[in-house]
């Protein structure tokens, strides 16, 4: 082993999970080294193309499980650099959920109300701002008429874009060409470059183990450029502190294929997933009805026919995020695009368009009739409470998938069967979609089938949560492993179930609060590190509400 | 019968246009059934995108076009079926017995599913994304799927803008527990 490769500190993995304490780290004065899977792409790169082996390739991983298929970032900046950048606050009830362990889930010292100063500090590091009706796309004002028509209230969503940079090219999972969405790679990761932290794209950490002393080692392979399936070498890095942030899909596989190295993983490694409950209903719009009943049109004289316009979820439905409501039957209804390709494989024809039990729904004479009539689809994806019933399987012998493609398809371990309560939520939301969508005739709207390559998640969760029970839990209340002291895990693994509503403001304030803790484990172990840093670009309005709280998190 | 590789190519054919169907490219074309107006997966590069390495199941097509006629023999014989010998099996099944046997085949529980969902997965990519060119390219070829469903060029940078793209108007009331921050309370 070559005596260089050595650091204080190895971050698995550059999504928010990793980005958020390879800054804060850095600039507090560890020698912080970032390994991450995927390729390292600029705002150049980004294109838009569907070409396999175009940006939109390159950075993202769809892997296929077993009743569950996850679609995740593959890039330095991680699922930063895919998303659709919509960034709520989790609301209140969801930290007192007790889920599938007749308990609340979450540690007692997290609520949504000691969380904030958290969320403020990612809001102003991306930064997040609110939205109005002037940047709304028509998709999203579509959604909001409906809602309105049918009584209920809509929401223009907080999101991390400039919209003044915008130009509304519904291009976002492929990168944004225009630098107008906040992704990582415009505020943690340069100002962790700028602090001295080393990034390593193409860096797949297969496992870690224990050496002499109390530190760890990290065995990693080299991934080839262009043929993900391919790898160049391995190697090895030391660190005093590993911080495993390779998303839920794939942060519980690293620790258990370290099992036999490193011993015994609690219980909750690999169990107890989440795919916040989410779901896809698809309605197609009757333009001409629109017009009628809703008093709509386009500057250009056309209704709405509008499904490429725009920028990802723009209006969400909150009236089901109450909390008096029992558990299972709080969701939030968001309006959402997802380009062709995977995004229009799965939706299904609707009843009553012409369609009888015995036609196919996904494929065939009736869904190529309602692909002509793409533009003037209408998505809307459901996030409702599921019971965290995903369980991950034997390890594949590299990273979390066996590769299909040479990018983006790949078959995992991840086995999840959705128990009643789950399908009782996914059942009422899909229900009330139809009475909302299909209202006047205005739509026809089919839901999500999970018959073909099961549910689907862009939001997988709570693979190795936190929380106060050892029995339920993989990490303690400050993002430590059980019973692996130095080992810490920071991304959405850690999230403990479904968040009724999009995840990554949550994901990066439970990262922002677990800096400290971390920061005080690197102290203990001889290394000069502080903390205290102003977000990445100077500011310090957040940074005052936090220093204001004990800075324990958990311990 | 043709030589192993037009069988290849006939039945895989065969399979994409039960994805999403086509007319007949011409007078006495079997692969494609004409179950559906307008160009469908092949004429949008079905084949072209199954033979792009990038896929990762090329190596795999001849095997698959393979079980694909075993599959539609043992098919024929349950139903009864008499197929023309001159054809490779499941180019000799009609469009409902070809959709038939597909749904079976990408049904929950069949042990084959992954293998037959990923295939109809880039049969529809061809179709719906032509993920075998450049989208650009593509549009400006006069792609079947891409312009069926309502792709328009983009700017001449081979970027999309969409300056006009929202109704500027407040379309609904806010949900009255909203937080400064713009989030659910
Ligand atoms: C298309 C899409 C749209 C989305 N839109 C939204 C949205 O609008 N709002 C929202 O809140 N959320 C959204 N999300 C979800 C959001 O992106 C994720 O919740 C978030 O990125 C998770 O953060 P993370 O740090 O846990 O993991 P990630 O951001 O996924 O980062 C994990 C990183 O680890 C890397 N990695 C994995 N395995 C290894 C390994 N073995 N070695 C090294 N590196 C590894 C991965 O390549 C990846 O870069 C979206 C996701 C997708 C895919």
């Amino acid at each position: 082993m070559n005596a260089y490769d050595k650091t204080d500190v190895v971050i698995v993995g550059s999504g928010f999970g990793g980005s958020i304490p390879a800054y804060h780290l850095a600039a507090g004065g560890a020698k912080v080294t970032v390994l991450e899977r995927g390729p390292w792409l600029e705002t150049k790169d980004f294109e838009h193309d569907y070409l396999l082996g175009s940006s939109y390739t390159r950075a993202f991983d769809f892997v296929v499980g077993d009743g569950m298929s996850v679609l995740g970032g593959n890039c330095v900046g991680g699922g930063s650099v895919v998303y659709f950048a919509a960034m709520p606050r989790a609301p209140k009830f969801v930290f007192e959920r007790h889920g599938s362990i007749g308990r609340r889930m979450w540690p007692s010292a997290i609520t949504r109300d000691s969380l904030e100063p958290w969320y403020d500090r990612v809001s102003e590091s991306l930064p997040v701002s609110k939205q109005d009706w002037n940047d709304v796309s028509y998709a999203g004002g579509l959604w909001a008429s409906f809602c309105d028509h049918s009584g209920r209230t809509a929401n223009p969503a907080p999101v991390a874009v400039d919209n003044d940079r915008c130009v509304n090219c519904n291009f976002m999972m492929a990168g944004c060409r225009f630098d107008a969405k906040r992704s990582l790679l415009t505020n943690y990761l340069p100002a962790a470059l700028a602090h001295g932290a080393k990034i390593r794209p193409l860096h797949e950490v297969q496992r870690i183990e224990r050496i002499d002393g109390g530190d760890y080692r990290v065995h990693f392979n080299v991934v080839d450029d262009e043929d993900y399936r391919l790898q160049s070498g391995s190697g090895t890095i030391d660190a005093k502190i590993v911080i495993i942030a390779a998303g839920a899909g794939a942060t519980p596989v690293i620790l258990q294929r370290s099992e036999a190295a490193l011993g015994t993983m609690p219980h909750g490694v690999g169990r107890y997933f989440s795919g916040n409950g989410e779901r896809l209903n698809t309605a197609i719009i009757n333009e001409e009805r629109v017009r009628e009943v809703l008093g709509l049109s386009r500057e250009d004289g056309k209704v709405y026919e509008a499904n490429h316009i725009g920028k990802g979820p723009t209006v969400a439905n909150w009236d089901k995020l109450d909390g008096s409501l029992p558990e299972y039957e709080r969701y939030s209804l968001e309006q959402l695009y997802f380009p062709p390709g995977l995004g229009t494989i799965l939706a299904q024809v609707p009843d009553g368009a012409g369609s009888d039990k015995d036609v196919p729904r996904w494929f065939g004479v009736e869904k190529k009739e309602i692909l002509k009539k793409w533009a003037s689809w209408l998505t809307i994806f459901l996030m409702t409470e599921d019971d965290n019933e995903g369980v991950f399987g034997t390890p594949p012998p590299t990273g979390n998938a066996y590769r299909i493609s040479q990018q983006m398809l790949g078959r995992g371990p991840l086995k999840y069967d959705p128990t009643p309560n789950t399908r009782h939520g996914w059942a009422l939301a899909d229900a009330e979609c139809k009475e909302i969508l299909e209202k006047d005739g205005l739509a026809k709207v089919a839901p999500w089938t999970n018959d073909v390559v099961g549910a689907y998640t862009v939001h997988p969760l709570a693979s190795c949560r936190i929380g106060d029970d050892p029995e339920t839990s993989a990490l303690h209340p400050n993002h430590e492993l059980r019973d692996h002291p130095g080992i810490f895990v920071t991304d959405s693994a850690s999230v403990p179930g479904a968040l009724t509503v999009n995840p990554a403001m949550t994901i990066a304030a439970l990262a922002e609060r677990s800096v400290p803790g971390i920061v005080r484990a690197l102290q203990a172990r001889g290394v000069d590190v502080t903390y205290g840093a102003p977000a990445p670009d100077g500011s310090i309005t957040g940074r005052r509400a936090v220093s204001k709280l004990s800075l324990v998190s958990g311990t | 019968m043709d030589s192993d590789e037009q069988v290849k190519v006939s039945t895989l054919e065969a399979y994409a246009d039960t994805i999403l169907p086509g007319e007949k490219r011409f007078p006495g074309d079997h692969a494609i059934a004409g179950a559906a107006e307008g160009p469908g997966a092949v004429v949008a590069g079905a084949l072209e995108l199954l033979h792009t390495d990038a896929t990762g199941v090329t190596v795999g097509l001849p095997y698959l076009a393979q079980s694909l006629n075993e599959h539609a023999k043992g098919y024929a014989k349950e139903h009864d079926l008499a197929l023309d010998e001159s054809l490779p099996p499941f180019v000799a099944l009609s469009f409902a017995d070809r959709t038939a046997l597909v749904r079976s085949l990408t049904a929950p529980g069949h042990p084959e599913k992954d293998g037959w969902v990923s295939l109809a997965l880039f049969c529809n990519m061809s179709f719906d994304s032509a993920a075998h060119k450049h989208t650009a390219e593509a549009i400006a070829e006069g792609h079947p799927g891409l312009l069926a469903m309502g792709y328009t060029a983009p700017d001449e940078d081979g970027l999309w803008r969409f300056p006009k793209f929202s109704y500027r108007r407040e379309l609904a009331r806010l949900h009255p527990d909203t937080t400064p921050s713009g989030s659910p309370a």
